[in-house]
């Protein structure tokens, strides 16, 4: 049974759990939502050309819930999530998410974009090695979420993987609900073709990730 | 000769946290490195942060707006002009203003009350950077210095500090902008990293939370600049995607609060030095 010679890593990925300790459930806040709304409008008065307040300060209903529950839902609320996140999946017209993986790795590297002292116009990165080792080779990684080596090998570069893989760069929680990662295609941090190149950098034979 | 130490000890300092078996391999070196960097911290003469507290140490004694006098009479919490040990003891109720405050917000307090300073100067140079000395920071770093050696309290005794810490543990697990990150994103885990950058988990009070709490205000040598607690959340802001939040704002005092609720007991050691 091929699944007991998988490491640790590739099992704790295929499972969507981060490999590190869930954080324990703290209690839900004593303050109510309308003082806790004056206190963030309070803070967040002077906003960059361009940007809203709904979309930079605001919560939509999905991180409210995660941010109440410590993102830890309760059963119902999780599934509501899911179905909610996996409804704005968008896939490449022509169904294939695989781009190309040098582009992607250096989108892997960059951690900028979208930041108040970035330019206007700053392309984003998508930052994957903030949090994931990836390639072998790259030490400089981090470990807030499973590592991805060798991931498109370990799934035997399977197209239906690929596929799932795209998923969830786009939004990570129509696959776990409160993921703790950015939901890259909804937000529009990365564009299509930045998300294909990922996948491809995941998934492509010749890709470092699978040396 | 001084920089030299200082650049030496540094890279064996980041090399140790870096590659833990870096310590291990080299041993006792690597020890006496990390005994040096803590001497060289307390060393008024080694360590960059203690010229903001000496500058600090000049604004506090130095006449200054319309009514042309110093900040001597400044209550921080223990009586007018008091120093001793009133910076572990924020943010705190001030009656006077009939709300909790931290030390840049009482600060600013005090120089439109007492010294008549339009503060509009002083808000603008809030983070010192290249060809800009900062007051707040000179202060802040003068005024923690006094605490040293004292233990970390705040006393969440009045109603007021009660809302604001509930808000600052709020706004800490408060997931929004276009990362959907929340502090707790990466301060909620043992020993998780960013990158190669080991972060300390906040979520739970500890000795991760004293340590984090007991090191601010700090030398940050990749900036070349003294920085608060104040700018290390603008920072941590910046980095979420979130614009940045008004300075001296009740936002970041309820955060500023929580945080040191979750040090409660850390021995104050400041200004360190840091990345």
């Amino acid at each position: 049974m091929k699944i007991t010679m998988l490491p640790l890593a590739a099992l704790a990925v295929a499972s969507g759990l981060a490999l590190a300790a869930s954080p324990v459930a703290a209690e839900p806040s004593k303050v109510s939502a309308e003082v806790l709304d004056q206190y963030i409008k309070g803070t967040w008065k002077k906003l960059p050309e361009g940007w809203t307040f709904e979309q930079r300060v605001g919560q939509d209903e999905t991180q409210r819930i995660c941010s109440e529950t410590r993102n830890n839902p309760p059963k119902d609320d999780a599934a509501k999530i899911v179905a909610r996140e996996a409804a704005t999946i968008v896939y490449p017209a022509d169904g294939n998410v695989m781009g190309d993986w040098k582009n992607g790795e250096k989108i892997a590297q960059n951690g900028r974009g979208g930041q108040f002292s970035d330019e206007p116009g700053t392309v984003s990165g998508g930052n994957c090695y903030a949090c994931h080792q990836m390639a072998p080779k790259e030490l400089s990684y981090g470990t807030l979420g499973p590592s991805l080596l060798n991931y498109g090998k370990l799934r035997e570069f399977k197209p239906a993987e690929a596929k799932a893989a795209y998923a969830k760069v786009f939004n990570a929680q129509a696959v776990s609900a409160c993921s703790m990662m950015p939901r890259f295609g909804v937000h529009k941090v990365l564009t299509e073709q930045q998300m294909k190149d990922v996948v491809a950098y995941l998934f492509d034979p010749e890709s470092p990730v699978n040396k | 000769m001084k920089v030299k130490v200082l650049g030496l000890t540094a890279v064996v300092l980041f090399a140790t946290a870096i590659f833990p078996g870096f310590a291990s391999a080299q041993g006792q070196d690597a020890e006496k490195e990390i005994e040096k960097y803590r001497e060289m911290i307390n060393d008024p003469m080694a360590n960059p942060g203690y010229l903001n507290v000496d500058r600090g140490e000049v604004l506090w004694k130095t006449a200054r707006g319309a009514k042309n006098v110093s900040l001597e009479t400044c209550d921080l919490g223990e009586g007018p002009g008091n120093l001793e040990g009133v910076y572990v003891k924020l943010p705190r109720y001030f009656k006077d203003a009939d709300k909790v405050m931290d030390l840049e917000q009482r600060l600013l307090w005090c120089m439109d009350k007492i010294q008549g300073l339009d503060t509009k100067d002083v808000i603008t140079r809030r983070f010192g950077g290249p060809g800009r000395i900062s007051d707040m920071e000179d202060l802040v770093a003068f005024i923690a210095n006094k605490s040293n050696g004292m233990k970390i309290g705040v006393a969440l005794e009045h109603a007021k500090e009660k809302e604001m810490y509930a808000v600052g543990e709020a706004m800490f697990h408060r997931r929004s902008s276009i990362m959907d990150f929340s502090c707790a994103t990466c301060h909620a885990l043992d020993g998780a990293r960013i990158r190669l950058q080991g972060l300390p988990n906040l979520e739970k009070p500890g000795k991760q939370a004293q340590d984090t709490m007991g090191s601010w205000p700090t030398y940050r040598v990749s900036q070349s600049q003294t920085r608060t607690m104040q700018h290390r959340l603008w920072d941590c802001y910046r980095q979420m995607r979130s614009p940045a939040p008004e300075y001296a704002s009740d936002g970041v005092t309820a955060l500023t609060l929580f945080l040191q609720k979750q040090a409660e007991g850390a021995t104050l050691n400041v200004p360190s030095i840091k990345r």
